[in-house]
């Protein structure tokens, strides 16, 4: 076995020193400061950017609770000014309808009156009709002339 | 170089061979021989690999294929310090990073054919668990003094079983370079040996079988793959709690 030629040890003993201090020296001062710098630069960026992140989060969270709060009061004025203007076009129609049922039922009672008077007038005609009417009738019927006042009496009794 | 290499030109399935240590540029320094070896290329070639990595991926914020790997292995080996060693995590994630992406870049490269595995050797990966064992033990005894000793008496065990309980932590206290390192080595070994045996079986097999071996080695490099990232792991792991044990003796 070549690992047992005890002759081959000391070079290889000797350049293992020489190649191992090497590397821990270019481990130590260079790859260590440059790789760690890396990775630690990396972290503190995504760890930058996160709390970055969380900061226009919470902004925005904020924004959008201070614009509900706006929008929920804006409704509420909206609702209240709803509220009014009906309320004030209700009594305003109210009153004018009252004003309107006043007039409309004083031109109704009038109106009535009138009919009523020409009922009265019309109904009173109608007897002198009637008695014209019942003596022509009978002078038609029997050729007899009969005066107007017996026919007017017979009507008024007919009644 | 005595020892008999097999001939290329030969076609004998010599699993063992991949591991032999070749002298690319002899070295000596005060008799000590410190030649520039095939492991020592290869170990120059992951720590060139893993420092390119981390040098020259990209800076972005989204990252790009080849910074999401080395941010991967950043973000690993972070996460289980922090989780194994919680306050200390800091000062030991370095070492830890380290050790991790030697062993990964080291396993991965290794799985290159005709590359060169470092971590296939019992002298790399006992040399490592062993700067990790006494690393591990000077810092207990530092933090606390001969209190560190306590680590070997648990709380709560009779004190009929005293005795042998200490013995037994004692032994498992110093069997941990042993099973530390072994654990990498063999890994390493054993799927290096199994890979060549099995490419060995195309050759022979030929043109008419030899696509049955060939698919297991589509298999086993898949699986070889899981193991090199996962023997990394481990060995970081476990360097992790034995340096989390230094911190903390009362268990």
């Amino acid at each position: 076995m070549p690992q047992l030629d005890i002759s081959t040890w000391p070079p290889q003993l000797f350049w293992l020193a020489v190649t191992f201090l090497a590397l821990y020296f270019v481990i130590s001062r260079v790859a260590i400061p440059r790789t760690g710098g890396v990775i630690a630069l990396r972290k503190s960026t995504i760890d930058g950017d996160l709390a970055a992140a969380q900061k226009l989060k919470t902004e925005t969270d904020n924004a959008i609770k201070s614009y509900e709060a706006a929008l929920a009061e804006a409704k509420a004025k909206a609702q209240a000014i709803n509220i009014e203007n009906r309320n004030t076009l209700n009594a305003e129609i109210e009153a004018e309808r009252a004003k309107l049922d006043a007039a409309l039922g004083a031109k109704i009672s009038t109106a009535e009156k009138k009919v009523a008077a020409s009922r009265d007038k019309a109904l009173g005609e109608v007897a002198d009709m009637a008695a014209d009417i019942a003596s022509q009738i009978v002078q038609q019927l029997t050729g007899a002339k009969i005066t107007k006042a017996a026919v007017s009496a017979a009507v008024s009794k007919g009644k | 170089m005595t020892t008999a290499a097999p001939e290329h030109g030969e076609k004998i399935i010599d699993p063992i061979h991949q591991f032999v240590i070749n002298r690319i540029i002899p070295m000596d320094v005060g008799g000590i021989d410190i030649s520039f070896t095939n492991s020592a290329l290869w170990a120059v070639i992951a720590t060139v690999c893993a420092s390119l990595l981390f040098m020259l991926a990209p800076r972005e914020l989204v990252p790009t294929r080849l910074q999401s790997v080395a941010e991967s292995i950043y973000e690993v080996i972070d996460n289980m310090t922090h989780e194994v060693l919680h306050d200390n995590a800091r000062s030991y994630f370095p070492f830890v990073l380290t050790l991790f992406v030697f062993i990964l870049f080291a396993n991965v490269l290794g799985l290159i054919p005709y590359s060169f595995t470092v971590t296939s050797h019992i002298v790399i990966t006992l040399a490592l668990a062993l700067v990790v064992f006494v690393g591990a033990t000077i810092i207990g005894f530092i933090r606390n003094g001969f209190g560190y000793l306590k680590l070997f008496v648990p709380s709560g065990v009779p004190a009929l079983l005293l005795p042998l309980v200490v013995l037994i932590e004692i032994v498992s206290y110093f069997i941990r370079p042993m099973s530390l390192s072994i654990r990498l080595f063999a890994n390493m070994m054993a799927g290096h040996m199994m890979l060549k045996v099995m490419a060995g079986f195309v050759v022979m097999l030929g043109v008419t079988a030899g696509w049955l071996p060939l698919a297991a080695m589509v298999g086993l490099m898949g699986l070889e793959l899981l193991v090199a990232a996962l023997q990394a792991y481990v060995f970081a792991l476990l360097t992790c709690m034995y340096l989390n044990d230094a911190m903390h003796v009362d268990h």
